[in-house]
């Protein structure tokens, strides 16, 4: 008995041991970003934060690939895991309706200069309902979809003279989406050298973000933002000749192109196959690094998404800074967002090279100088829109992201993917009672 | 008195409680429960990731609109159109791997398990690497060495003709060595004496074979088969990692592609519960024809 009583405290006490949690003396934040190299430049710029406060930040960078999938994950098991989340703008719908991110409006006011802040960023990464004035977060880092290209090719001589003789203009860094069509035409010459290498991928939102700027641009939309009507809206002649355009790049991508997203063009254009490449702006120090890039690091020029023949939008990237509703540490984690925000932090944070969305610092010299592409990256402000940012956003999305797809492959017309798209978004609104 | 009884033990039945429960109390937890959690949602409106929208009751909604939807339907084929061409080749491939493996040679143990190694990878790794060697331009092995001959590259994981037969390829090329490890099991275990007689008797190869061999073995096939088809029904990773979330469009989508974005992507959770449980009728369903034949068989040996 004696023995058995002995087991018994043991066991007790190794279970004690192994249960107690560690007590950990310092207050430490958890923000949960993708991993890319601004969550890399965040931590470095923490650190600051740590220094004037003594509160620990743990950036936790989770591959894009499960990026969505963890963070929803956690926030339906109403985990406490992630005190500030640096997530996308359509998942403000979704997360402010469904209780995960907490309302930031009253704080906002007291503690933020919002007219600091460009108004492009707080009403795609802050507010929701777009127009309500209600704000869930803060824009972290601002990015937009734009294009680099071979140098080296577009100011050859010999290049410079075929072009004119062929197309009957100088060859320069497309303005307009003919020109990108003739620019991509023009070198395109298999199997060595393709033209352009646009974002075709059904990975996530890939063609969506990818096709988007084209249709806006070509005079398309979603639908009414005020009724959610859809059909005449996606499915309307001007979104069909986009489509049909946006197809017709095809012809001058790499054969693999219709799985590209995001890495795959940037490699693509680091191999040296396309002559022209699109992508976020925020992967673009990737194609100016010797080591990363050594055959073109210093043969590379950017430009800003083109302009239509009915108007100039640029896809919007990025992300904003919000805080879980699950989070224990939230009055931390709103002092450490007041904090990111002020204007010298965000100098260094552009320093460090994040894409700020404070006015003065985005406009300022040194932030303009500071890599090969800012400058284009700030022209690129005025023209940013973004996809539907409502609760159902991942059911629109998904259902562009199989139409837009299945035209590019060949499996669908345009127009017979644009109604089955409109058909299926007008029935996703009817479900959720936004027609009611 | 209490001590005392203690120490005398636990009576069988106390001991047989104990250790039964924390088994039983697992299943109930982990399998029972969302097992009926689930049906219970199959029949509500709820979103998973809406926790402050309370489900409410919907009826049998969520199956009407998953059994009168064609892109379902079309998911559905999909999925029968790869489980069928899947299982078949890897039977015949694993059958014939078993067949050549029977027989005693040098080296024989290091050549099985270097057949065996596919099976033992992440199917996540298989569709990584298989993504780099079917890559749609001249990078990718296979077109490195079949464009010269055709005049240009296939787009295994571009063209929506093409892309199912890459992801049977490399399902193939992963589980065939089940199939053969279980054929080579139930071939081992056909007694010599039976082909002694027969070589007395002097019966052809093919006789031996039709009327030794195969009903020996079938019911380990069959099981094989069984395990295959129930697997290939819920083919997720490769589907995800090499053609991207099932494309090119919606070319290799199979069901259990669409129910992982139902369920994790849109949270739409009723009805993502409805398609599992349409799922699951069809593996049991499937599984249960499988069985009677299994018993047939087993019967007729």
């Amino acid at each position: 008995m004696k023995k058995l009583a002995c087991y018994f405290v043991m066991l007790t006490l190794f279970v004690l041991i192994i249960a107690t949690p560690p007590t950990d003396a310092q207050e430490k934040l958890t923000v949960a970003w993708a991993q890319w190299d601004p969550a890399n430049y965040l931590t470095e710029l923490s650190k600051d934060f740590t220094a004037e406060t003594g509160i620990d930040v743990d950036v936790v960078q989770i591959s894009w690939s499960h990026f969505q999938d963890q963070v929803f994950t956690a926030f339906v098991g109403k985990s406490d895991r992630y005190d500030i989340v640096i997530g996308d703008s359509q998942w403000l719908g979704r997360n402010s309706v469904g209780g995960h991110y907490i309302e930031l409006t009253d704080w906002i006011k007291e503690n933020i200069d919002v007219d600091s802040i460009y108004a492009t960023a707080m009403e795609a990464f802050a507010e929701y309902p777009k127009g309500s004035g209600k704000y869930w977060a803060l824009p972290a880092e601002v990015d937009a979809n734009g294009f680099l290209y071979r140098t080296d090719l577009f100011e050859a001589a010999g290049e410079k003279e075929a072009f004119k003789e062929k197309y009957g203009y100088e060859l320069a860094p497309p303005e307009t989406y003919r020109e990108l069509r003739d620019i991509a035409e023009f070198f395109t010459r298999p199997p060595d050298l393709y033209g352009v290498a646009p974002w075709y991928s059904k990975e996530y939102d890939g063609i969506t973000m990818g096709f988007q700027q084209v249709m806006w641009s070509f005079g398309g939309s979603y639908g009414d933002a005020e009724t959610y009507k859809v059909n005449g809206y996606i499915n309307s002649e001007d979104v069909v000749k986009a489509l049909e355009y946006y197809k017709s790049l095809k012809a001058f991508a790499p054969p693999d192109a219709p799985n590209y997203y995001w890495a795959e063009t940037l490699d693509a254009y680091k191999a040296g196959k396309v002559a022209m490449a699109m992508d976020y702006f925020a992967f673009f120090p990737g194609a100016v690094n010797p080591d990363q890039n050594p055959n073109y690091y210093d043969k590379t020029g950017f430009f800003i998404s083109p302009k239509g023949p009915k108007g100039h939008a640029i896809s919007i990237g990025g992300q904003g800074m919000s805080i879980s509703a699950y989070s224990k540490n939230q009055e931390t984690a709103k002092r450490y967002m007041k904090w990111f925000m002020q204007k010298p932090v965000q100098e260094k944070w552009a320093q460090l090279g994040g894409f700020t969305p404070h006015k003065e610092v985005l406009q300022s010299e040194v932030f303009l100088t500071a890599t090969p592409f800012n400058r284009a990256f700030a022209a690129s402000f005025p023209y940013l829109r973004d996809f539907w940012a409502v609760p159902e956003y991942a059911e629109l999305l998904e259902a562009c992201q199989t139409g837009w797809n299945q035209v590019v492959i060949g499996s669908k017309s345009a127009k017979e993917a644009l109604d089955g798209i409109a058909r299926k978004h007008e029935a996703i609104f009817e479900d959720a009672g936004y027609y009611d | 008195m209490r001590s005392a009884r203690f120490s005398r033990g636990l009576s069988d039945y106390q001991i047989k409680m104990t250790f039964i429960m924390p088994t039983m109390i697992l299943l109930i937890l982990m399998n029972i429960f969302p097992l009926l959690w689930s049906l219970y949602l199959s029949f509500h409106r709820y979103k998973a990731s809406m926790p402050n929208r309370p489900a409410r009751f919907i009826g049998v909604q969520n199956y009407a609109r998953l059994l009168t939807d064609p892109e379902i339907w079309g998911y559905f084929q999909t999925t029968a159109y790869f489980v069928v061409l899947a299982v078949i080749t890897q039977f015949i491939i694993g059958f014939g791997l078993a067949l050549l493996l029977n027989r005693e040679f040098r080296y024989k143990g290091f050549v099985t398990t270097l057949i065996l190694l596919p099976m033992m990878l992440s199917p996540v790794v298989v569709g990584l690497f298989w993504r780099f060697i079917f890559a749609s331009d001249t990078s990718g092995l296979v077109n490195y060495f079949l464009s010269p001959l055709l005049g240009q590259p296939i787009g295994w994981t571009t063209d929506p003709k093409v892309a199912m037969l890459a992801i049977v390829i490399v399902d193939t090329w992963m589980w065939s060595p089940f199939m053969m490890l279980i054929a080579l099991a139930g071939l081992s275990a056909v007694p010599k004496y039976l082909y002694e007689a027969a070589d007395v008797d002097r019966a052809s190869r093919w006789f031996k074979f039709r009327w030794i061999t195969l009903p020996l073995v079938s019911p380990l096939l069959l099981i094989a088969l069984l395990f295959r088809t129930m697997d290939a029904f819920k083919m997720f990773d490769i589907v995800y990692v090499l053609t991207r979330e099932g494309g090119p469009g919606t070319a290799t989508e199979t069901v259990s592609m669409n129910l992982y974005k139902l369920a994790f992507r849109n949270y739409n959770t009723g009805k993502a519960c409805a398609m599992a449980y349409l799922l699951l009728i069809i593996i049991v369903a499937l599984s249960n024809i499988y069985v009677k034949y299994l018993n047939k068989v087993r019967g007729e040996a």
